[in-house]
């Protein structure tokens, strides 16, 4: 029952995608309302999948990399209804959706959706660690699509070829400024995350807490060479992206290392 | 009643045609002299066009001496420029017109408002009615649905506005950005107007001649500055306007390496309208700079232009549409009922049209 709410979510998700590729082939793209109802609908249906599965599991569903990856999309969604309109930057729901749909139909479609033999203990300390962590990941999501933005801006007004999306992506320095404010909140909740790690009362594997330190330095560095003015707002956006991959591939090893370490 | 436009636009007639008939007559006039019973007149530079209502048909030459300055002098020959839509032709030409897809420039608004004064006009001094009312009111309706559906009216077309568009993608609002106008040309005096326009309050502009310079500050409400001291103001400037007569180039990437130096963060958008220009291309290449030159511009005007063409079939259809809607609508259908029963009741003037 569950998984029909997320195929639902997926297909609203889809539906941006869609029509984002249509009105953009057609040369008439507008950020109408149509992404951030879509966006906002596939939230709704997220939402009850994860209630629906944390109630069954009783604790927070991040179970699984299954769960893990669902947790993330969701963030990412819950990042860009909280950002995107705050921001003006509506038409990140036509970058934010084609990300979220590619996360959601990987973890409906590979076979990762593992359940645990024996049910998990709840630990509060673990899974504030986890979902904030997962919430901060979402925000360096949004900081990595802002930064793709910011390239095919940056790219059409260097080259002089301006395409249709150029008349509806925002000014660069408007990007840029959501980039650095993205950045800013991923890491401070990444911090916060990283920080209640050490209250969980049980030893992490080694290669998790590395990883997860590497993600924190590395976003560490990506805001030093921005408030020092030592990066050029195109390195820093070409940054973001290589930043949410790396974290990303991080992610997967973390959660993979950790539903190793806690099979029998 | 039968609805009908006669005029003439830069399809059919050249400017010293156009201003032959342009400015010379009122709708009131028309209403009195040709016997329309309803009558609104629009005039702009490219097109003199007069739409009414009448019981009967109102012969093409009746409208031409209305709008004649000099009746008797008038040349046989510009009868020719004159072109005449009725009914259902009527609608469609006067919806294309409103979209602007019968503009020089395709997609251009300007027409919408001109539309809008001269409906304005005609409705004060009533000689625009209720069949002018409906029909205008439709016109600017289905105007509006083509501007928001289509790409008709998108991007500049104008080098100056081409300019402008270009540094709002760039820094969002323009109000608190710095301009230097380097060389007091009229395409610079146009972009830095165009500037002003959008917000810019801190306009600064340095020519060799200073009096030149003090003059064209006066008319953008910037200041002047020295000519030697334009370098040291590229520190603090966010968009350069440059259009000297230099033979070499003023700006090359070694000389605005130090310019740059503590503004890693904010962009420098360079328009470089000068023949032969005044900035090396090669600067376009540096992190952070945004150089147009005038090639450039009109290369993006063109796009703009050609974007717009792309978008002409969808509106098209969306006038289509409208057109057949307003004609199917009572009204019109009565204004078509009347007019099909006057002409057949008098088949000399039928034989006319």
């Amino acid at each position: 029952m569950d998984r029909y709410l997320l195929i639902v979510s997926t297909v609203c998700f889809l539906a941006a995608v869609v029509r984002t590729i249509a009105a953009l082939r057609a040369g008439v793209f507008r950020p109408g309302r149509f992404n951030f109802l879509a966006v906002g609908l596939g939230f709704i249906f997220q939402t009850a999948f994860l209630s629906i599965r944390g109630h069954a599991l009783g604790r927070c569903p991040i179970t699984n990399l299954f769960e893990v990856f669902i947790f993330l999309a969701w963030s990412i969604a819950l990042i860009y209804m909280l950002i995107g309109p705050a921001y003006r930057l509506s038409l990140m729901g036509a970058f934010t959706a084609p990300l979220v749909f590619l996360i959601q139909t990987f973890a409906l479609l590979a076979p990762i959706d593992v359940r645990h033999a024996v049910k998990l203990p709840s630990n509060p300390w673990l899974e504030f660690h986890a979902s904030m962590s997962l919430v901060a990941y979402g925000a360096f999501a949004l900081a990595c699509i802002a930064g793709v933005m910011y390239l095919v801006q940056e790219r059409q007004l260097k080259t002089h070829q301006l395409h249709s999306i150029f008349y509806h992506l925002p000014p660069l320095t408007d990007l840029f400024a959501a980039i650095t404010r993205l950045l800013w909140w991923g890491f401070a909740l990444y911090t916060l995350g990283l920080a209640s790690g050490f209250f969980i009362g049980e030893p992490l594997p080694r290669m998790q807490v590395v990883c997860a330190f590497a993600v924190w330095l590395l976003y560490a560095a990506i805001l030093q060479g921005r408030h020092f003015r030592q990066l050029a707002p195109r390195r820093v956006a070409a940054l973001c992206i290589v930043g949410f991959s790396a974290a990303l591939t991080l992610l997967w090893g973390i959660t993979f290392t950790a539903q190793m370490h806690s099979l029998p | 009643m039968n609805l009908f436009c006669v005029g003439l636009s830069h399809h059919t007639a050249n400017v010293e045609t156009r201003e032959r008939f342009s400015g010379h007559a009122e709708a009131d006039c028309i209403l009195r002299g040709a016997g329309c019973t309803e009558a609104l007149l629009l005039t702009t530079c490219n097109r003199v066009e007069v739409y009414g209502a009448a019981a009967a048909q109102v012969p093409t030459e009746e409208i031409i001496r209305c709008l004649a300055r000099e009746i008797d002098q008038q040349p046989r020959e510009d009868a020719s420029a004159f072109y005449r839509y009725e009914d259902a032709e009527c609608v469609q030409h006067l919806f294309r017109v409103t979209c602007g897809l019968d503009s020089m420039v395709v997609g251009e608004t300007e027409i919408l408002g001109q539309a809008k004064k001269a409906y304005e006009s005609a409705r004060a001094s009533g000689a625009a009615g209720p069949y002018l009312h409906r029909l205008f009111q439709r016109a600017f309706r289905t105007a509006k649905q083509v501007r928001t559906h289509t790409n008709i009216t998108r991007g500049s077309v104008s080098v100056a506005s081409v300019a402008v568009d270009l540094a709002e993608k760039i820094f969002g609002r323009l109000s608190g950005r710095k301009v230097l106008v380097l060389g007091a040309g009229e395409t610079s005096e146009r972009t830095a107007r165009a500037l002003v326009s959008r917000g810019v309050s801190d306009l600064r502009v340095s020519n060799r001649s200073m009096d030149r310079a003090a003059e064209l500050a006066r008319l953008v409400d910037g200041r002047a500055i020295r000519f030697d001291e334009w370098p040291e103001q590229c520190r603090e400037i966010d968009i350069l306007i440059t259009s000297t007569s230099s033979e070499a180039p003023l700006l090359t990437s070694e000389s605005l390496v130090p310019m740059l130096r503590d503004r890693i963060d904010r962009p420098l958008f360079i328009i470089d309208i000068a023949v032969p220009r005044d900035v090396d291309p090669d600067v376009n290449e540096m992190e952070g700079v945004y150089l147009y030159d005038i090639d450039s511009l009109q290369s993006v005007a063109q796009q703009s232009l050609t974007l717009r063409r792309q978008q002409i079939a969808a509106a098209e259809a969306i006038i289509a549409e409208h057109v057949a809607g307003f004609w199917e609508s009572g009204t019109a259908r009565r204004c078509a009922d009347s007019t099909h029963s006057a002409m057949s009741e008098s088949p000399v003037r039928a034989s006319e049209l």
